[in-house]
């Protein structure tokens, strides 16, 4: 392996845990904000129980999430020094938005909510809890926006070789970027609804604290029905968006090797293990929907893989630009059909609890502890999906990724720090999981915490 | 007009950046020390809650700065930061490394109460907190002393280039002078027995920190007039750095812990301000030959991106400023360990026991003094 593949593994592996955590940090912070208040305004003692126990497995999230992040900033100029050379006009500004508006407002008010329970009012720890969940979705905000550059680079123009910004307004409105934000977002309501759900599932099954798990699953029912619409409008919008920005991934996305018109849907494909095995050896196909997901007719024409290769060979010189098609075809795969078990799971949780019976359906219950573990599939596939289908541009149409790396990191020194990274991840990885689920299984205090007034903070939540 | 605009905005935004790590070294700074000194001033669970809950609502916040600043500078000096992070690359994992693991241990360590469980995250706080403070300090120094850096703008050294005399002399500084600021910082801000403790530490830390300080600061100023010749302003801000490292190392700890902070913070700004006035207007010096230094003008971004975040920076930092402060305020009471050392192990028995409980402790505390 040369030092460029190293440092794309290392990108691969860093980003892809520390995914794994932001979406369910961005979510039950969102969830736990919601319980509280709830409870603020209700008063009802239940819902301070869930902001407790929730939160608590919160702070564990945020703590390997937050920690992992660090990295994300880092290593742009460790690895990546040339991209960071070419890219800095623009790509820069929304990390340093990022850290100012996002980072500061989430942080402060963590701690904050963390210690000051009890120490301040009812309303202003309320508040604070908003805060985070408000900045930890902000953070997310910045970051898709200077991804979403890198997908479909807006707002410059080319100086000296180098992408000049020209309006910092069009690289955040970026169509690209909103509806991946939405997609994002959608996706923290996933994950922690699921996951919450599938905590609860567990409970109910050995019939502990029925009624406040009951209660945890009518609060995240709505939030995963509302993901799943959500993000299959932003998934749509976002396929349309591809179709015109990045058609070469949408078609390795379909395994769509020739063009079509009208086009087939893939449902399953096989074809030989290369990175473009230009053509699929067996596919199942339904006429007709890739065109009318894509193109919004029902005989509109989908470009192939070997039309695009061709036209980009006239654009940009001889070259491969085409991704490994079977890497994006099954993350895309994975990302749609477990996102359809999410889509149906939280239509039966919802027909469920319109009849009264999420206590007592024990199916629903053990289905819901594996269908916690979905979204973290789902989400690290689509980044997948996202990544490798761009290659291979680091920018699109810009800057290949072969062009980006840092010249003097020498492969000893990536592959030192992949190797270190990985122990340290899968060390730190492996403690929070275990916490996680010993906290889970514990279940909700019995007792809520005291509400506390001034001068006797309540220490429930900190170290 | 033009240029001047942007030769202005450059500066601007190195001044930005300065602010953005002096912020970041003064506050992280005492979290720092408070971190290398978990173990040696807690003698027992109670007391190292009560440390790591004076700076539990903090630690993660202050941290930001850091993030801020790398942020700024990708933002306002690319090519500074791709040279930078590139050629830094092992330490810079080593940082990384120190950071992960001390974030981490403060959310682990109450997890648990096996004294193993316990003593590993604890050794994890310290060692993060000692690490990080000896790199940085090891990093500035290269900075401020160059690097050797070829016509590409790539660092062509390895981390042995880094380890150099002068590089460990900052290391140690820093590690030294963020003992004493934490110790200052837990002299202000616990009860018990925990701040005569600290003073303790701070009796030879602050005086230690001031002395290395000063031999790294007259190293620095000889070490300036080689490359570059002798700047008056460098020297004079260095000599009140020196006064200030001086005045820490001797300053009245018992009656007066705001003070006492309130220097040993201004020592550290000084030092840095001192640090980056001989830096400017280069950003990373070539030590291979001065045609490639790295400076303010040769990596910065366009005008119009440097307009566009002075725009954003003017807004936010005043907002981020305010309630920074003003959640330092609400955690302005000291944090003691009697409130924690209770038979029962479940925190929220201690609120049932009332109002005299945990941190802010409604009672008078006979110690107690508002935060600087």
């Amino acid at each position: 392996m040369t030092a460029l593949d190293l440092a794309r593994l290392q990108f691969a592996t860093t980003t892809i845990f520390h995914f794994l955590f932001v979406p369910l940090s961005i979510g039950l912070a969102f969830y736990v904000a919601v319980n509280q208040t709830l409870h603020y305004r209700t008063g009802k003692e239940v819902y301070a129980r869930q902001v407790h126990f929730w939160g608590r497995l919160m702070l564990l999230s945020f703590a390997v999430g937050v920690v992992t992040g660090i990295i994300q900033e880092f290593q742009f100029g460790m690895n990546w020094s040339e991209y960071s050379r070419f890219v800095g006009d623009i790509f820069g500004a929304p990390l340093a938005m990022e850290a100012l508006i996002a980072f500061f407002m989430e942080s402060t008010f963590l701690g904050f909510w963390i210690f000051a329970k009890g120490r301040v009012s009812p309303k202003t720890h309320l508040v604070s809890i908003w805060l985070v969940s408000i900045g930890s979705a902000l953070s997310a905000f910045f970051i898709i926006a200077a991804n979403s550059w890198m997908q479909h680079p807006v707002g410059y123009k080319m100086v000296g070789g180098k992408p000049h910004l020209t309006s910092i307004w069009a690289v955040i409105t970026n169509n690209t970027a909103i509806a991946a934000y939405i997609h994002v977002l959608a996706a923290a309501a996933l994950t922690a609804s699921l996951v919450t759900i599938g905590v609860a599932g567990y409970h109910l099954r050995r019939e502990h604290q029925v009624d406040a798990f009951t209660t945890a699953i009518k609060v995240a029912l709505p939030i995963l029905c509302i993901g799943v619409v959500v993000s299959f409008l932003a998934g749509d919008q976002l396929a349309r968006l591809l179709i015109k920005q990045q058609p070469m991934k949408m078609a390795a996305a379909e395994a769509l090797f020739n063009t079509e018109k009208p086009a087939s849907m893939s449902l399953l494909a096989t074809g030989d293990f290369t990175a473009n095995p230009g053509h699929t050896n067996r596919d199942l196909k339904i006429p007709h929907v890739l065109s009318l997901l894509a193109t919004r007719s029902w005989d509109g024409q989908v470009l192939g893989v070997n039309q695009l290769q061709k036209q980009y060979e006239a654009k940009y010189g001889p070259g491969r630009y085409y991704p490994y098609v079977a890497v994006v075809y099954w993350s895309y795969r994975i990302m749609v059909y477990l996102f359809l078990a999410m889509a149906i799971f939280a239509l039966v949780g919802f027909i469920l609890w319109r009849r009264g019976k999420l206590a007592v359906s024990r199916r629903f219950q053990r289905i819901a502890i594996w269908m916690a573990v979905t979204p973290f599939l789902v989400n690290t596939a689509g980044w997948v999906m996202t990544e490798v289908g761009r290659q291979p541009w680091i920018v699109q149409g810009l800057m290949l990724t072969r062009n980006a790396n840092s010249p003097l990191v020498t492969t000893a020194q990536v592959a030192g720090t992949l190797i270190g990274f990985t122990l340290i991840f899968t060390a730190i990885g492996g403690v929070a999981l275990w916490l996680f689920l010993r906290e889970a299984r514990k279940g909700i205090h019995e007792e809520a915490p005291a509400p506390g007034g001034p001068g006797a903070p309540d220490l429930s939540l900190a170290y | 007009m033009h240029s001047v605009d942007y030769s202005f905005l450059q500066a601007l935004w190195f001044i930005l950046i300065c602010i953005l790590w002096i912020g970041y070294f003064v506050l992280e700074g005492f979290d720092f020390g408070v971190g290398m000194l978990l173990r040696h001033l807690g003698h027992n669970d109670a007391d190292r809650r009560a440390i790591i809950h004076a700076i539990g609502p903090m630690w993660d916040g202050n941290e930001v700065w850091l993030l801020t600043a790398g942020g700024a500078t990708f933002a306002a000096f690319p090519l500074w930061y791709a040279s930078m992070f590139s050629g830094f690359y092992i330490a810079l994992f080593l940082v990384l490394f120190a950071l992960i693991i001390r974030g981490v241990a403060f959310e682990f360590w109450g997890k648990d109460d096996r004294p193993r469980w316990r003593a590993t995250w604890e050794w994890a706080i310290v060692i993060g907190s000692f690490l990080a403070s000896l790199l940085f300090g090891v990093a500035w120094a290269n900075i401020v002393h160059g690097v050797p850096i070829n016509a590409q703008q790539n660092f062509t050294g390895n981390l042995f280039t880094l380890l150099n005399p002068y590089a460990l002399l900052g290391g140690v500084t820093l590690v030294l002078l963020f003992i004493s600021h934490g110790a200052i910082y837990l002299n202000m801000k616990t009860g018990g027995d925990l701040p005569e403790r600290a003073r303790g530490v701070a009796k030879w830390a602050s005086p230690a920190a001031a002395v290395v300080g000063i031999a790294f600061l007259v190293w620095t100023v000889i070490d300036m007039n080689d490359r570059t010749g002798a700047s008056v302003a460098v020297a004079i801000l260095g000599a009140i750095a020196a006064v200030l490292l001086a005045t820490a190392a001797v300053s009245e700890l018992g009656r007066r812990p705001g003070v006492a902070f309130g220097i040993s913070t201004a020592a550290i700004a000084m030092l840095f301000v001192t640090l980056f006035v001989d830096l400017f207007p280069n950003v990373m010096p070539s030590t291979t030959s001065s045609l490639y230094n790295l400076t303010i003008a040769n990596t910065s971004s366009s005008s119009k991106t440097l307009a566009i975040m002075a725009v954003v920076a003017v807004v936010m930092v005043p907002i981020v400023l305010a309630y920074t402060a003003w959640s330092y305020w609400v955690f302005r009471k000291r944090v003691s360990p009697e409130d924690f050392d209770r038979t029962t192990k479940n925190p929220l028995d201690l609120v049932g026991s009332g109002g005299k409980s945990a941190g802010t402790g409604a009672g008078p505390d006979p110690g107690s003094a508002p935060a600087g």
